[in-house]
């Protein structure tokens, strides 16, 4: 079965592994070696491609939900769609969310997710209770913060075991809807003034142009908000677009990337405006359109996530910004966020400072590019995103997180090293 | 949300499981019924805990024909309506040579769900009201070489679902007969279905909700299954038999 994640590159040869429940599934990881858990296929590279895999997503059963406190007990392939369409009129949301609601709670764990509020609470984990994971040998292990499995599986890549369910805890919300302020900035310096001074807003997002060049780089429309208080708790789910096709691959190109940033920095008001828009269009623009990896063509495309330490950020980031303006390559979407300490699990991605992503179609010459990139990256002590990455050098990768070696160890100790593995594994020795 | 409730007899398969979400979403309450209570219980929670609806689990076996009138009348609350969802597609080479798969393939999808319905028919039909739901197959549209136990069973059981309907039209009840064709379910999951033919288990709850509310009388999930079993209804005999359906 050919099978590729949401980048749609690479594709390979894949089987699934199913099962009727957790004891054939235990069965089936005990007779097997190198698979890995799959959830909803978000993941933009090969963190969740091998020659075998575990779907999880029909997993999908709510377990309890604690009206009083907001804890919420569920199987692991239960989407964050599906938790915000059960609990948002109920006045729960997710303390934290990424920026698509089709991720499993599983994914969320693995990837050790993050959203606009990280400079406030921190990645998905900290919304994590309990959790259990299935073991090579068919144990069900019970864990939470403090414990080893718990800090190696959060931000594991699916690579500690089967994430099977877990209890998390939702937040208090009074609306559906969001006040949300947008700043139009015209350089770098502008934008980082700007998201200092809305750093005590809980929700904050930049959108960049990286065609920009000279004086203009680094120009940003920067929104930040929170919920509204208007009670307004009637949400609905909205029906999504689809793109029936793939565009064709040069239907992205540089012109086409300037006049769609033109037109979305044109359409916003000059300065400092104000809206109410709804928690959709606020946390998931991209989710109102099914399969929008399409527009990339056949060939697919890869997201290049980093982040730097907040003290060199400005100076690496303009750096950076220059490389990719000089290089014409354009990126259609491009993503700035500040962000909070960074956490103690090994392979989490945020720490203290600034984090751009980049999405960029697959054509010649990209990688090249991404590899000066890393360079730069390296030089300003950051790091790459791994539920991103489909590209990245083993010696880069382990530069950037200091805790590798502990998770090589603590995958050895448990015999996961051989059962779990992924492309991107295999590729980094994880 | 009402006070009414619906009744899903083999609820632990995916069709099943999607059809009673879909019903619990609209506010109905939930009786879930199958052999394996285990499971029932960890959807029922799921059902209370996304829908706030009230759920029930019972402990069913659709071959042991005796037990019928005392689980329908151990019953909570007597049902709205019913969904059997229960059958066995079983294995063609082994039942052709051991009667005792071939009988239990025809008593699942047969004999066991004329059963349980006569009995709830009768119930239904002496108040007036209320809906049933079969979920037969297109295999009983015409018998072929690669299934045809099963497709004779399910054969039977679309015959029996149009008498049933035909029985109690003046009552007010209504009977639907849901045809799914290919259904991508933990069942068929490793087969390669054709994507275009193959729907999902929550296409088919959605088709069979909107079904009971239209009081339709026979639906395929997807309608290019009418065509497709149309024409292969009318191929000739002496064409039929050669193909290798």
């Amino acid at each position: 079965m050919k099978f590729s994640a949401w980048g749609r590159y690479p594709v390979i040869e894949a089987n699934p592994v199913h099962f009727q429940n957790i004891d054939t599934l235990a069965h089936s990881i005990q007779d097997r070696q190198n698979l890995i858990p799959y959830g909803n296929g978000r993941s933009y590279g090969d963190s969740a491609l091998a020659t075998q895999y575990a779907p999880q997503r029909s997993r999908d059963r709510m377990m309890a939900f604690d009206e009083s406190s907001g804890r919420l007990t569920c199987e692991a392939g239960v989407l964050l769609s599906e938790i915000i369409a059960t609990f948002l009129p109920r006045g729960w949301f997710l303390k934290i969310t990424p920026g698509t609601k089709l991720i499993t709670i599983g994914g969320a764990i693995a990837s050790d997710v993050h959203g606009k509020n990280h400079h406030v609470e921190g990645c998905f984990s900290e919304c994590v209770e309990e959790m259990r994971v299935l073991q090579p040998n068919g144990e069900i292990l019970v864990c939470a913060k403090g414990d080893e499995l718990f800090h190696a599986t959060c931000g594991g890549m699916g690579l500690t075991g089967v994430i099977l369910d877990a209890r998390i805890s939702l937040k208090k919300v009074t609306s559906k809807n969001i006040n949300q302020t947008t700043i139009k900035t015209k350089n770098l310096r502008e934008t980082f003034e700007a998201f200092e001074e809305y750093s005590h807003m809980p929700y904050s997002v930049a959108w960049i142009d990286c065609l920009a060049t000279g004086n203009n780089i680094g120009k940003c429309l920067l929104m930040v908000g929170d919920f509204a208080d208007d009670m307004h708790l009637d949400y609905k789910e909205k029906k999504r677009l689809t793109i029936p096709c793939n565009f064709p691959s040069f239907a992205l190109n540089n012109l086409s990337v300037k006049a769609f940033n033109w037109l979305y920095y044109k359409k916003a008001p000059a300065g400092v405006s104000h809206q109410k828009v709804d928690i959709d269009t606020f946390f998931y623009p991209l989710d109102a359109i099914n399969n929008w990896n399409r527009i990339y063509g056949k060939n697919g495309f890869t997201q290049y996530q980093f982040i730097l330490p907040k003290e060199v950020s400005f100076q690496g980031l303009n750096e950076i910004l220059g490389t990719i303006a000089q290089s014409g390559k354009g990126s259609f979407l491009a993503v700035l966020k500040l962000y909070g300490k960074a956490n103690q699990n090994y392979l989490s991605f945020p720490m203290e400072g600034y984090s751009l992503a980049l999405d960029f179609k697959i054509e010649k010459g990209l990688f090249k590019l991404l590899d000066h990139l890393d360079q730069i990256v390296l030089r300003y002590g950051g790091r790459i995103y791994l539920a991103k990455d489909v590209r990245v050098s083993k010696e880069t990768f382990e530069q950037g997180y200091s805790h590798i070696e502990e998770f090589r160890t603590f995958r050895k100790k448990m015999g996961l090293d051989t059962k779990f593995n992924s492309l991107q594994s295999k590729r980094l020795s994880l | 949300m009402t006070q009414d409730w619906v009744l899903i007899l083999g609820a632990n398969s995916d069709m099943a499981t999607a059809t009673a979400r879909r019903f619990a979403q609209a506010g109905y309450n939930i009786q879930l019924a199958s052999r394996n209570t285990e499971e029932l219980i960890k959807e029922a929670e799921n059902l209370n805990v996304k829908y706030g609806v009230e759920v029930r689990t019972f402990f069913f076996d659709a071959l042991d024909f005796d037990s019928h009138a005392a689980f329908y009348a151990n019953l909570n609350a007597k049902p709205s309506g019913v969904i059997v969802a229960f059958g066995l597609l079983g294995d063609q080479q082994a039942a052709q040579h051991d009667f005792t798969i071939a009988k239990s393939i025809i008593d699942t999808n047969y004999s066991g769900a004329v059963s349980i319905l006569e009995i709830i028919a009768e119930d239904f039909e002496r108040r007036r009201w209320g809906f049933i739901v079969g979920i037969s197959s297109v295999a009983g549209d015409r018998g072929r070489k690669s299934n045809y136990l099963y497709g004779s069973a399910k054969a039977g059981f679309s015959a029996y679902l149009s008498g049933l309907r035909h029985r109690l039209f003046a009552t007010g009840v209504s009977v639907l007969t849901v045809k799914p064709g290919f259904v991508a379910t933990k069942m068929t999951a490793g087969l390669d279905l054709p994507e275009k033919l193959t729907a999902t288990p929550q296409e088919v709850a959605e088709k069979i909700f909107a079904g009971v509310k239209k009081k339709k009388n026979t639906l395929y999930v997807k309608p290019v299954w009418r065509l497709i079993m149309t024409i292969i209804i009318h191929l000739p005999e002496c064409i039929f038999k050669r193909t290798k359906l």
